[in-house]
C-alpha cells in the first residue's frame, strides 16, 4: 500500500502546478473572450461549436508537437516537421499517388514522413551531426523538394474520402480532433508506459549515463526522429483534408510553433524531462489565442507578438523555477571541492 | 638558495565551498628565485590555492602577501598585472588564435584600437628565443602546434606580463621525455633571472630534479612547510597522505582462483591512454588497480566495459567477446564510472527509475514497463544495500554521495551482474558510508561475482582487493596478492617519475 501511495515525486508536484498554470492562462484567455465578445458566449450552441472549432485547429499542430516532444526530451530538435508536412501532402497528392486512392494517399504520406524522419535520424545518430543543423539542413530541401515535385503549383485533392475526414463528425466530434485525441494518448503512453518512453528520458537526460547502461543511445536517437516524421506524415493528411489541396507552402512554421507549445508545457528544451499533457496544453493555449483574435476580427501581426510574448514569459519562469530549484539543492549537497 | 628574500607568504588561508572546507589553514613561502614544489593527493586543495594566487578564487580568511604587501587579486587580470603567472594543467590557450594572438591575449599592443600585429609578432618572437624555442612561427594557429608547443607558449603569455612568479600546474603531465628536459632548462634560467616558480607535480623523481623546497597539502591543511626537496620518500609520502581516516576492511574470505577466469583481458591497448594490458578476474575474486588519476587506469576500465574501442587486444568474458557496451551488459558485466553524476545518474529521477537503468526493459511485458515490479525489486536492494532514506521514489539528486554510488551499485545487482567494474568508488563518500560500500563488495564476491576496482587510495586497494595491480603511465607494471604489498612499496611505484622509465619491478 505504501507502495502506491509513497510521497509524489517533486517533479510530478512541478508539472502539476505547471500543468495547472496551463489551465489558469486557457481560463483567463476564455475570460477575456467573454469581456470582449459577450454576445456570441451567451449563445451556448456558439460557445460549443466554438470549442469544437478550436480543438479542429489544433488538431494537426497538436499530433506534431507530440512527436516534437519525444524528440526534445530525448535532447534533440526537430526544425524540419513543417517541410516534412509540406514534403508528404505535395507527394500524397500528386496525380499519380491520387490515382491509387485514399488509402495510397495516406501510406504515401506516412511512408514520406517515416523516410525523411529516418534520414534525420540517421545523419544525427550516426552521421554525428548536431540535430539542429541536420534538421535545418532538412526544412531547407524537404520544401524545395516540394516546390519540384508540384511545380510551385497547389495541388487539389479530388479524393472524397480524404476531403471528407475534415468535415465529418464522430459521436458530433470532429474525426480530426478524435484523431489528435488518439496520437496524444498514444504518445502519452508511449512516454509514461513503455521501455521506449523511459529510453527517450535517459537518453535526453544523460546520454553518458544511459550508453554505459547498455542502452543503445544512437539507435534511440534515430528512432525518436523517426517518430517525429510518422507524426508530421499523419498531420499532412489531417492539414491535406481540412484544405482539400496541398502545397509546398503548406504547415509554415510549424516547427516554431510546436516547439513553442512544447516548452510552454513544461519540457527542458536540454532534454530528459517533459510531458504530453503539458504540451497538449501548450497547443490549446495558442490555437484559443488564435480563435480569441479571430472572433475579434484583430489582426494576426498582433497575435504573433502576443504569442512571442508568451513564449518568452513560459521559458524565463521555466529557467527561474529550474534554477532556484537546482541552486537549492546543490548548496545542500554538491559543493565544489577544488 | 633559501637565503633569497621571501616574495610570497601566505598564512592560515581558509577558502570554504558551500559545504566544504577545501582550504583550512594554508601556509606557503616562496622565496625569489626558487622552485617551490606543492605536493599533495587530489582533493587536497592544490587547485584551489593556485586558483586564489591566480585571481580566480578569493581567500576567506588567513594573510596573503606578496612582496611585503597584502594580496588579493580580485580578478585573474588583477593577479596577472601584480606579476605572478599561472600555466594551468588543462592549459587555456585559445585553439583558434595565433601564437602571438595567445601570448599577448588580454594586453594585446595596440594603437586607437587597432591591433599591432607586427609589434606583436616581434614580441612574440623575442620571449620564445628567450626560452630557446626561436622556431615557433608567431603566426602559426595554436591548434597546429604539439603538446609542448603550446606549453611554450602559455610559458612565454607568462613571460610577456613581466611576471614575477609563475605558478605551473604539473607541466610536465603532457609532455615526452627530452621535452620535460627543455621544460627544466627554461625553468632553471627563469630562477637564474629571479622569477620564482611554484611547481606542481606527482613525480618525486622530477620534485628531487628541479625543486628546492616542498611544501606538502593534506586534505586542505599544510602538513609541511618548506622541505627540501631531498626529504626521503617515505616522509613525503606520509605527510601527504597522513591516515585522514581509519579504513574499516571487513574480514575477507579467501578465494578459490582455480576456477576458469571469468574476464580476460589480452593485450588491450589505446594510444595514448594504455598500452599492452592483459589481466585476468576469476569469480568471486575482487582484483584492485592501484594508479595515479592519468596513469590510464579509468580508461582501461571503459575500454573493458566496452565504452571506448581498443587499438588492439581483446576482451573476454566467460567465453564472449567484448565488443561494446550492448555485449559487455548482455553478458553480465557492470561498471559504477568514475564520475558518478555525469556518467551514471539521472538526477531528477527517482531512485527505483535509476536502479533499473540497465534493466527495465527485463521487467517490461512486451515493450510495457512494469513499474511496480521495479519498485518492489528496487526496494529490496535498496534494503539489501541499506539505501537511506529507503524511499525509491525520490529524485536520486536528494541523495547523499555515498547512497547516490550504492544506487549504482544497486543498478548492476539488479541486473544479475557477475562481473563488476568499480572506478573510484568511495569518491565524494563519507567514512561511514566508505565502510558500508566495502561491505557490500564483499558481499558480491562472496556471491561468486568478480569485481576489478580502481582507486587512487592505495590503502583502498590494499584492504579491499584479493590481489594488486599497479599500473603507471598507461602500462601494469607490478602483479601481486594483497597481502604481498605494503602502501609504501605501492607509492613508491605509482610514483615514480618517467625519467626513469624502463625500472619496471
Amino acid at each position: 500500500m505504501t507502495a502506491r501511495t509513497a510521497l509524489p515525486r517533486r517533479t510530478d508536484n512541478d508539472q502539476v502546478l505547471r500543468n495547472l498554470g496551463l489551465v489558469g492562462v486557457l481560463a483567463a484567455l476564455v475570460v477575456i473572450g467573454i469581456v470582449t465578445r459577450p454576445e456570441l458566449y451567451s449563445d451556448p450552441a456558439w460557445v460549443r461549436n466554438n470549442i469544437l472549432t478550436i480543438l479542429q485547429q489544433a488538431s494537426a499542430i497538436g499530433v506534431v508537437t507530440v512527436g516534437m516532444t519525444f524528440v526534445i526530451i530525448g535532447g534533440g530538435i526537430d526544425l524540419s516537421v513543417g517541410a516534412i508536412i509540406a514534403l508528404a501532402g505535395v507527394w500524397s497528392t500528386t496525380l499519380a499517388t491520387q490515382a491509387y486512392g485514399a488509402a495510397g494517399m495516406i501510406f504515401t504520406a506516412l511512408v514520406v514522413g517515416l523516410a525523411v524522419g529516418l534520414v534525420n535520424g540517421v545523419l544525427i545518430a550516426y552521421g554525428k551531426l548536431v540535430s539542429f543543423i541536420a534538421t535545418l539542413a532538412m526544412l531547407v530541401s524537404a520544401r524545395g523538394l516540394a516546390a519540384q515535385i508540384s511545380g510551385k503549383q497547389t495541388q487539389v485533392s479530388t479524393n472524397d474520402t480524404i476531403n471528407s475526414i475534415a468535415s465529418s463528425r464522430l459521436i458530433g466530434i470532429p474525426v480530426l480532433v478524435w484523431i489528435l485525441a488518439a496520437v496524444v494518448v498514444a504518445g502519452w503512453v508511449l512516454l509514461n508506459r513503455t521501455t521506449f518512453g523511459r529510453r527517450t528520458v535517459a537518453v535526453g537526460g544523460n546520454p553518458e549515463a544511459a550508453r554505459l547502461a547498455g542502452i543503445d543511445v544512437k539507435r534511440h536517437t534515430m528512432l525518436l526522429f523517426v517518430l517525429s516524421g510518422l507524426c508530421c506524415g499523419i498531420a499532412a493528411i489531417m492539414l491535406t483534408s481540412q484544405a482539400t489541396s496541398a502545397q509546398a507552402a503548406m504547415a509554415n512554421l510549424y516547427e516554431l510553433d510546436a516547439i513553442a507549445a512544447a516548452i510552454i508545457g513544461g519540457t527542458l528544451l536540454s532534454g530528459g524531462r517533459g510531458t504530453i499533457v503539458g504540451a497538449l496544453f501548450g497547443v490549446l493555449v495558442f490555437s484559443t489565442i488564435t480563435n480569441l483574435f479571430a472572433i475579434n476580427n484583430l489582426a494576426t501581426e498582433v497575435q504573433n507578438m502576443v504569442k512571442g510574448g508568451i513564449i518568452v514569459a513560459a521559458v524565463l519562469l521555466q529557467q527561474f523555477r529550474y534554477r532556484s530549484l537546482t541552486n537549492l539543492l546543490r548548496r545542500r549537497n554538491d559543493p565544489d571541492i577544488s | 638558495m633559501s637565503k633569497l628574500a621571501t616574495v610570497l607568504r601566505l598564512t592560515d588561508v581558509v577558502k570554504t565551498f558551500p559545504g566544504v572546507r577545501a582550504l583550512d589553514g594554508v601556509h606557503l613561502e616562496v622565496a625569489e628565485g626558487e622552485v617551490h614544489c606543492l605536493l599533495g593527493q587530489n582533493g587536497a586543495g592544490k587547485s584551489t590555492l593556485i586558483k586564489i594566487l591566480a585571481g580566480v578564487h578569493h581567500a576567506d580568511s588567513g594573510e596573503l602577501l606578496w612582496r611585503g604587501e597584502p594580496f588579493a587579486p580580485a580578478t585573474p587580470q588583477a593577479a596577472m598585472r601584480a606579476g605572478i603567472a599561472t600555466i594551468y594543467q588543462e592549459l587555456d590557450l585559445v585553439d583558434h588564435l595565433s601564437v602571438a594572438e595567445n601570448v599577448f591575449l588580454g594586453h594585446e599592443p595596440s594603437r586607437f584600437g587597432f591591433t599591432r600585429r607586427r609589434a606583436t609578432a616581434a614580441a612574440t618572437r623575442r620571449i620564445l628565443e628567450s626560452l630557446g624555442h626561436p622556431e615557433i612561427p608567431p603566426g602559426r594557429l595554436i591548434k597546429d602546434l604539439p603538446a609542448a608547443g603550446k606549453q611554450i607558449v602559455s610559458m612565454a603569455r607568462a613571460l610577456s606580463h613581466d611576471a614575477k612568479l609563475i605558478v605551473m600546474d604539473e607541466p610536465s603531465a603532457v609532455l615526452a621525455h627530452d621535452e620535460v628536459e627543455n621544460l627544466f632548462r627554461i625553468i632553471r634560467e627563469l630562477t637564474a633571472n629571479g622569477i620564482a616558480v611554484v611547481y606542481i607535480s606527482h613525480r618525486l623523481a622530477e620534485i628531487r630534479e628541479i625543486g628546492d623546497r616542498v611544501t606538502v597539502l593534506k586534505d586542505g591543511r599544510t602538513t609541511a612547510a618548506g622541505l627540501s626537496a631531498r626529504t626521503p620518500t617515505r616522509e613525503l609520502v606520509g605527510k601527504m597522505t597522513g591516515r585522514a581516516f581509519e579504513y574499516v576492511f571487513p574480514p575477507r574470505v579467501s578465494t578459490d582462483t582455480r576456477t576458469e577466469p571469468l574476464l580476460t583481458v589480452d593485450r588491450l591497448s589505446r594510444a595514448g591512454e594504455f598500452a599492452d594490458v592483459s589481466l585476468t578476474v576469476h569469480p568471486g575474486e575482487i582484483v584492485g588497480i592501484a594508479g595515479l588519476v592519468g596513469s590510464g587506469r579509468s580508461e582501461l576500465l571503459e575500454t573493458i566495459f566496452g565504452a571506448r574501442r581498443p587499438d588492439t587486444g581483446t576482451v573476454t568474458l566467460d567465453g564472449h567477446r567484448i565488443t561494446g557496451v550492448g555485449t559487455a551488459v548482455r553478458h553480465g558485466m557492470g561498471m559504477a564510472p568514475e564520475e558518478r553524476k555525469s556518467q551514471a545518474l539521472l538526477l531528477d529521477e527517482p531512485v527505483f527509475k535509476n536502479m533499473t537503468l540497465a534493466s527495465f526493459a527485463a521487467f517490461a511485458r512486451a515493450g510495457f514497463t512494469a513499474a511496480r515490479d521495479e519498485q518492489a525489486a528496487a526496494r529490496r536492494t535498496a534494503d539489501d544495500l541499506d539505501l537511506r532514506p529507503r524511499d525509491v521514489d525520490r529524485p536520486v539528486r536528494t541523495l547523499s554521495g555515498g547512497n547516490q554510488q550504492k544506487v549504482v551499485v544497486g543498478r548492476w545487482l539488479l541486473g544479475h551482474t557477475r562481473l563488476l567494474l568499480l572506478d573510484e568508488p568511495t569518491r565524494g563518500v563519507d567514512v561511514g558510508a566508505r565502510a558500508e560500500l566495502y561491505q557490500v563488495v564483499h558481499d558480491l564476491a562472496a556471491d561468486g561475482v568478480g569485481v576489478l576496482l580502481v582507486s587512487s587510495e592505495v590503502p583502498e586497494v590494499l584492504g579491499l582487493a584479493d590481489r594488486v595491480l599497479v599500473m603507471r603511465e598507461g602500462r601494469l607494471i607490478r602483479e601481486a596478492p594483497a597481502g604481498d604489498l605494503d602502501e609504501d612499496t605501492v607509492l613508491d611505484l605509482v610514483m615514480a617519475g618517467s625519467l626513469m622509465e624502463g625500472e619496471a619491478a
